[in-house]
């Protein structure tokens, strides 16, 4: 049913790389154990700085798994017909990504076995609560529209009329599930640092230039490696998308910087310093967080400029420059300088300790397998010749 | 059958594997005889007839933990009309049933459980004294 | 039977004023604990620490010697560093050591987050935490603009050097945090803290009571609050 027999057969480098994998995520698994054997006290969080490596990948993870809809809005929408074949690698993506999410925020958690508490005493007041239902409920959309839709395709007939809404639904829900994330910080009065409204905006501009950029990376590599490719339009209108994103989340953090610097006042102004140029002589952040401005800008000068953004090598190099600085911004960044200062005014500073990072590589290691198991199915799906005609148009959908 | 050999010996090993519990068990002495209680010498009637504890201890205590730290309350009634303060270790242990190793673990190790209560419940007060 | 209008009016309207009775009613006997902190007082005795060791000697409160991975439930900081916003360069009590604990907000961000009620406001005014619920996600720490509360990042065991079997320790991957003492007020006794204090420092008591010792020592003291424009309404109040 699954058509996970698909992700069997392969060559010597598939299987390569599944091993690879696996071996990360063994290594992994064992410094898991070890955090829960001896708690938290594994990784380089403090009484201060409470939130670090985990919490900061699940917060930029959310934003790739949003950015599915970047993907699905324009072709069931609008019936940009170019997506046709995209839409089931951005499922599929945003699949992998809220799996990774849902894994971060489980290695997170002091107490674990007692996870179910949160459905278990539901309490709607917490961001929290609302965030599980979100990240559940997207993952199961997700996971259903891209199994009937590939289903179907297998089949060479056209989709059930029902998963039309389903579809429609999950564009809203796409927005929700980062804005939901945003909010479990931008609500907190003691954390000037995400206090701010433009928070939510923020992270869904970064994520529809992180999420496209990676979608942007993955299909030319599956060109490279399978005879499919999604289509140079497609991959074009992506690289548009990923430009416009970039440039407004770049905008709206200068925004934070004026609104921080031109006002003055004290609160708003020291964690960005700590970012950028530290906080009583510690800095340990700000060469990261240059290291993601710079790399913004020149990714801009290469999507900005036509030449280089028809040009899929420097397309390429443009997306990764996207993805590593929005992954730094929020997946380093953002999360830790909201804890400097502390409440009451000291600076500890974070580093992640080498079995929280080997534990964040592993879950990422399980994402790339997730996704490398899921693409090979499409993408063995779409290489059958007898079975896969012409991609599905909106009207047979609709039909 | 060319193979007879390697049968047959494929063949006890298994059964030896299968029936390991049960002559490993006869072989250490190890019997069936229930779990070795400590009653408490001085009380007879615990907070509830001891059937119901036997059975239910575990609702009990639940319930005296959600009395205790979500409504605040702190005393408790039992059937019998005596009245305890609702508390793990200064009533169930050092009021009557002495120790963790005499009394809870008694039960516990034989049917193989181990609840997570004592992660945060201490042992009365002479077993600390004697762990320091 | 039919009710006629007149009455069914008269019936309603009455039962509206009992309930608001009721509650007014319900308001005057109420309770809110807060706790009052002079801080002129505290200084008199130096490196007295003796609030903190009754603390944590009734709570089994671990003491870690590694500063990032304390558990604090009451402690000592600079008076600039817990009033920032109340004092200048030229304050005289600016290095001045004060007394931090939970403030028992009336308004509390870290409850309005807890995605399991782990931790609670009581019709008595305190925020509570249940150990049994908390699933350490720390985002009640996150979301506490005073920096009151500590993670378990290790089983606190061996830190806890003489464990008092009446009150439980807590284990690894839970967050704690001072709880003004329920099980004392519970059998009439006051917080650890305030009973520790020789100089009477800390004054605790019912702000629902006009009457109480607490109300007339504010109504007859200038004091501070932490933080208060962030509309918390924390309820420990620093007389100056």
């Amino acid at each position: 049913m699954f058509m996970l027999e698909k992700a069997i057969a392969g060559s010597r480098r598939y299987w390569l790389w599944i091993c690879g994998l696996a071996l990360v995520i063994g290594i992994g698994l064992a410094c898991y154990l070890h955090q829960l054997q001896n708690g938290l006290v594994i990784t380089g969080l403090s009484r201060d700085v409470t939130w670090g490596l985990y919490i900061a990948q699940f917060t930029f993870l959310v934003g790739v798994a949003a950015s599915a809809v970047m993907v699905v809005l324009p072709y069931y929408l609008h019936n940009f017909k170019a997506f046709a074949r995209m839409t089931i690698f951005g499922e599929f993506l945003a699949i992998s990504a809220v799996i990774m999410c849902m894994c971060f925020i489980f290695v997170d958690m002091g107490q674990p076995t007692r996870v179910l508490n949160v459905l278990l005493y539901p309490t709607p007041h917490s961001l929290m609560f609302w965030d599980m239902i979100s990240l559940g409920g997207y993952l199961l959309l997700n996971a259903v529209i891209a199994l009937v839709t590939l289903r179907a395709e297998r089949e060479a007939v056209a989709p059930p009329r029902w998963i039309k809404p389903v579809i429609v639904l999950s564009i809203p829900w796409a927005v929700s599930i980062h804005t939901v994330t945003a909010f479990l910080y931008s609500g907190l009065p003691g954390r000037p640092l995400w206090l701010s409204a433009i928070l939510a905006p923020r992270f869904l501009a970064s994520a529809f230039a992180s999420g496209p950029a990676l979608l942007i990376l993955l299909s030319l590599l599956t060109s490279k490696l399978t005879r499919f490719s999604p289509g140079r339009e497609a991959i074009q209108k992506l690289a548009v998308i990923v430009t416009y994103a970039m440039v407004i989340s770049v905008f709206f953090v200068l925004m934070e910087f004026f609104t921080a610097f031109y006002s003055g006042i004290p609160e708003h102004t020291e964690s960005l310093r700590y970012m950028f140029v530290g906080l009583d002589g510690h800095a340990r952040l700000a060469p990261w967080m240059w290291l993601s401005m710079i790399l913004a800008a020149l990714s801009l000068v290469l999507l900005l400029i036509p030449r280089y953004r028809h040009n899929e090598k420097w397309l390429a190099l443009a997306c990764a420059m996207v993805f590593l600085s929005l992954w730094i911004d929020k997946g380093i960044g953002l999360i830790v300088a909201g804890f400097v200062p502390s409440p009451l005014g000291a600076v500890t500073e974070y580093t992640p300790t080498l079995p929280e990072s080997l534990i964040s590589l592993a879950i990422w290691a399980a994402g790339s397998l997730i996704l490398t198991v899921l693409y090979k199915v499409a993408l063995s799906v779409r290489e059958e010749p007898s079975l896969s005609p012409a991609p599905i148009s909106k009207a047979e959908v609709l039909a | 059958m060319r193979d007879r050999g390697l049968i047959y010996s494929g063949l006890a090993i298994f059964l030896a594997l299968v029936t390991f519990p049960a002559w490993h068990n006869l072989s250490a002495g190890v019997t069936a005889k229930g779990p070795n209680v400590r009653l408490p010498a001085s009380e007879k009637q615990c907070v509830a007839p001891a059937e119901y504890m036997r059975t239910s201890h575990m609702t009990l205590l639940m319930n005296w933990r959600d009395e205790v730290v979500r409504a605040g309350g702190r005393d408790y009634t039992a059937p019998d009309g005596k009245r305890y303060v609702m508390s793990l270790t200064p009533t169930c242990l050092e009021q009557c049933h002495g120790t963790k190793a005499e009394f809870c673990d008694r039960c516990h190790n034989y049917a193989a459980v181990s609840p997570a209560c004592w992660n945060c419940h201490l042992d009365s007060r002479p077993v600390l004294r004697s762990a320091r | 039977m039919t009710l006629s209008r007149k009455a069914f009016l008269r019936v309603t309207g009455l039962s509206f004023l009992a309930v608001a009775a009721r509650k007014a009613a319900g308001a005057i006997t109420g309770k809110r604990w807060a706790m009052a902190i002079d801080v002129a007082k505290c200084l008199k005795q130096d490196n007295c620490t003796k609030c903190i060791a009754a603390c944590n000697a009734a709570h089994n409160v671990p003491s870690i010697p590694d500063r990032s991975h304390e558990v604090r439930w009451i402690w000592k900081d600079s008076f600039e560093h817990a009033l920032q916003s109340q004092v200048d360069e030229y304050s005289p009590l600016r290095a001045a050591p004060v007394m931090v604990l939970c403030n028992h907000c009336e308004n509390p961000p870290c409850v309005r987050v807890c995605p399991t009620q782990a931790t609670w406001k009581r019709d008595d005014g305190i925020v509570d935490m249940d150990w049994h619920r908390c699933i350490g996600c720390r985002y009640c720490m996150a979301a506490c603009p005073y920096g009151s509360r500590s993670f378990n990042w290790m089983d606190p065991r061996p830190y806890i050097h003489d464990p008092d079997p009446a009150f439980p320790t807590r284990t690894k991957g839970v967050v704690e945090k001072c709880t003004f003492c329920p099980e004392r007020l519970a059998v009439g006794r006051p917080p650890a803290c305030v009973e520790a204090c020789p100089e009477k420092a800390l004054v605790f008591g019912n702000l629902s009571d006009p009457q109480s010792p607490i109300r007339e020592l504010l109504a007859a003291r200038r004091h501070v609050r932490r933080k208060p424009e962030l509309g918390t309404g924390p309820d420990i109040f620093y007389m100056v």
